[in-house]
């Protein structure tokens, strides 16, 4: 129960990728029937990408990941409007990616901020107005956070950045084909897509940029995607990509009925029979798809190599199981103690998911919580 | 990106538990980092008669604890002195080398106790 990190290619996907490895393997720059081809059908999953957002297909433009599109949004929109202003934004639970990326620019002479959140990870709207400025280039603000599900009022944030002449950016990685998504209605400027979260393959991603945008490119080179990002197309996974999103774009309205119904039992499951654990996020306003809880007294890569141990895969907020030392920024953002983030499981639930897998979950929790609670030096008295 | 033996003392932890009337108590680490560990010993003719750990923390913490408790058991207090950080990682057949700093403190904690037997000698002795 860890799509969030790694969901097998759609076997429809696959299919359709497969012929473009062997048979139409033109370059699409080449002036032939076999790269006239191999343009058809990047332009196509263009389309069916450009679908799935309610854009249009020239707005869409093909990376190599869904970190690459945001490095272009980012550092490509700070270069080419830097005559407006010096100050990027964004909220306090953006990827690590996205942080990064702002960081960087702090090298250059530029000014980084964070808006912090409410309890359930929502950006407070006043603090990010309070932050925009004239002097803002660039707003940025997840659509949904991929570790504890949250939503962000993504329209509203837009508004603000709009307000003061900011473009706005959002990462949709967590939330493309979990939530329905419209750059129109929203008034996105630019939207991060990533192609391995809705069981495309790796290894392509794309930005979209609103028409009247002019960005810099971060890749240069022979003027590929109108001269945003070089680099010959991977044409099989720009394929694979767009039908992912095609996909989605059928699926998503049973899809999302089904995952929520998954999750609200498995989230009731843990926390009606285990005590003292807690959901992290919005009971409602989160991904259909993730469930983020915390367990008091124990630390979550114990639990997940108990949980792998019963054959379970799950991921954590713990620093333990990451490359770093430090909890999870997003959920100290929220305002959680670091030895209570040190305590959270994050499941991410996909299409190979049912709910007898849930069931066998929250039968198999309580008795791991317990025995890690026993050894805990922790725990409570009456806990143990 | 365990060892199997870290595995094997995650799953099956030997020494689990407290000693009520313990001669030597020690804790090291924080809640705050993920880690932190309890170990009570006691002290027969010189040697660790009996050992228990309790431990908050992630799976290297408490096969690092366990191991701890195995390496001490039955040695005398100036043998189990010795024991260090290394002696319980080799005896794992390692550690990755991130978990060295952040997880590896059971004997730490297991000298902790020892010190505090020591104290504890010194002040009966008064």
């Amino acid at each position: 129960m860890d799509n969030g990190s790694g969901a097998p290619v759609d076997p429809r996907v696959l299919q359709e990728m497969l012929p473009y490895f062997t048979e139409h393997v033109g370059n699409p720059s080449s002036f032939h029937s076999e790269g006239f081809k191999a343009l058809k059908a990047i332009n196509r999953a263009r389309q069916q990408i450009a679908d799935l957002i309610n854009a249009e297909p020239a707005e869409i433009f093909f990376t190599a990941s869904a970190t690459e599109a945001t490095n272009l949004a980012i550092i490509g929109g700070a270069i080419r409007y830097k005559n407006k202003g010096n100050r990027v934004v964004s909220s306090a639970v953006e990827h690590i990616s996205t942080v990064n990326i702002c960081k960087e620019l702090t090298r250059t002479g530029w000014e980084y901020q964070q808006a912090p959140v409410d309890a359930d990870g929502v950006v407070l709207l006043d603090k990010l107005d309070e932050l925009v400025t004239d002097k803002t280039v660039i707003v940025t603000v997840m659509a949904a956070n991929g570790e504890i599900g949250t939503i962000q009022p993504i329209k509203d944030a837009a508004a603000i950045a709009h307000k003061k002449g900011a473009f706005f950016h959002t990462d949709a990685t967590a939330a493309l084909g979990k939530i329905p998504l419209d750059v129109k209605a929203m008034d996105i400027d630019m939207m991060t897509l990533s192609s391995n979260d809705i069981y495309g393959p790796k290894g392509v991603g794309a930005l979209y940029v609103k028409k009247i945008l002019r960005l810099r490119p971060v890749i240069i080179g022979g003027g590929q995607e109108q001269g945003l990002r070089s680099g010959t197309e991977n044409t099989p996974g720009i394929v694979g990509f767009g039908k992912a999103a095609e996909l989605a774009k059928q699926e998503l309205p049973t899809e999302a009925k089904r995952l929520t119904g998954l999750r609200d039992h498995l989230i009731k499951g843990i926390t009606s029979t285990i005590p003292e654990t807690y959901l992290n996020g919005h009971t409602t306003n989160r991904t259909p798809n993730n469930a983020n809880v915390r367990f008091s007294y124990i630390e979550g890569e114990a639990l997940i190599l108990s949980l792998d141990d019963v054959g379970l895969q799950v991921n954590t907020g713990s620093a333990c199981a990451a490359k770093t030392l430090e909890p999870s920024a997003c959920l100290l953002a929220t305002g959680l103690k670091p030895e209570d983030a040190h305590g959270s499981l994050v499941f991410t639930l996909g299409k190979a998911n049912n709910k007898e897998q849930i069931d066998y979950v929250i039968q198999q929790l309580p008795a791991i919580v317990k025995r890690l609670r026993s050894m805990s030096s922790i725990t409570p008295e009456e806990l143990k | 990106m365990y060892s199997d033996k870290v595995m094997e003392h995650f799953k099956n932890p030997r020494n689990v538990g407290e000693i009520k009337d313990a001669d030597g108590v020690g804790t090291v680490g924080n809640p705050v980092c993920g880690d932190m560990m309890t170990m009570y010993i006691k002290v027969k003719n010189g040697k660790i008669a009996d050992i228990k750990f309790k431990t908050y923390g992630c799976g290297a913490a408490i096969a690092t604890s366990s191991m701890s408790t195995e390496l001490a058991l039955g040695k005398t207090v100036d043998e189990a002195e010795k024991i260090t950080r290394q002696n319980v990682a080799d005896a794992l057949d390692g550690l990755p080398p991130v978990k060295m700093h952040c997880s590896n403190l059971a004997s730490d904690a297991l000298q902790e106790a020892i010190k505090d037997y020591r104290k504890k000698k010194e002040e009966k002795k008064k």
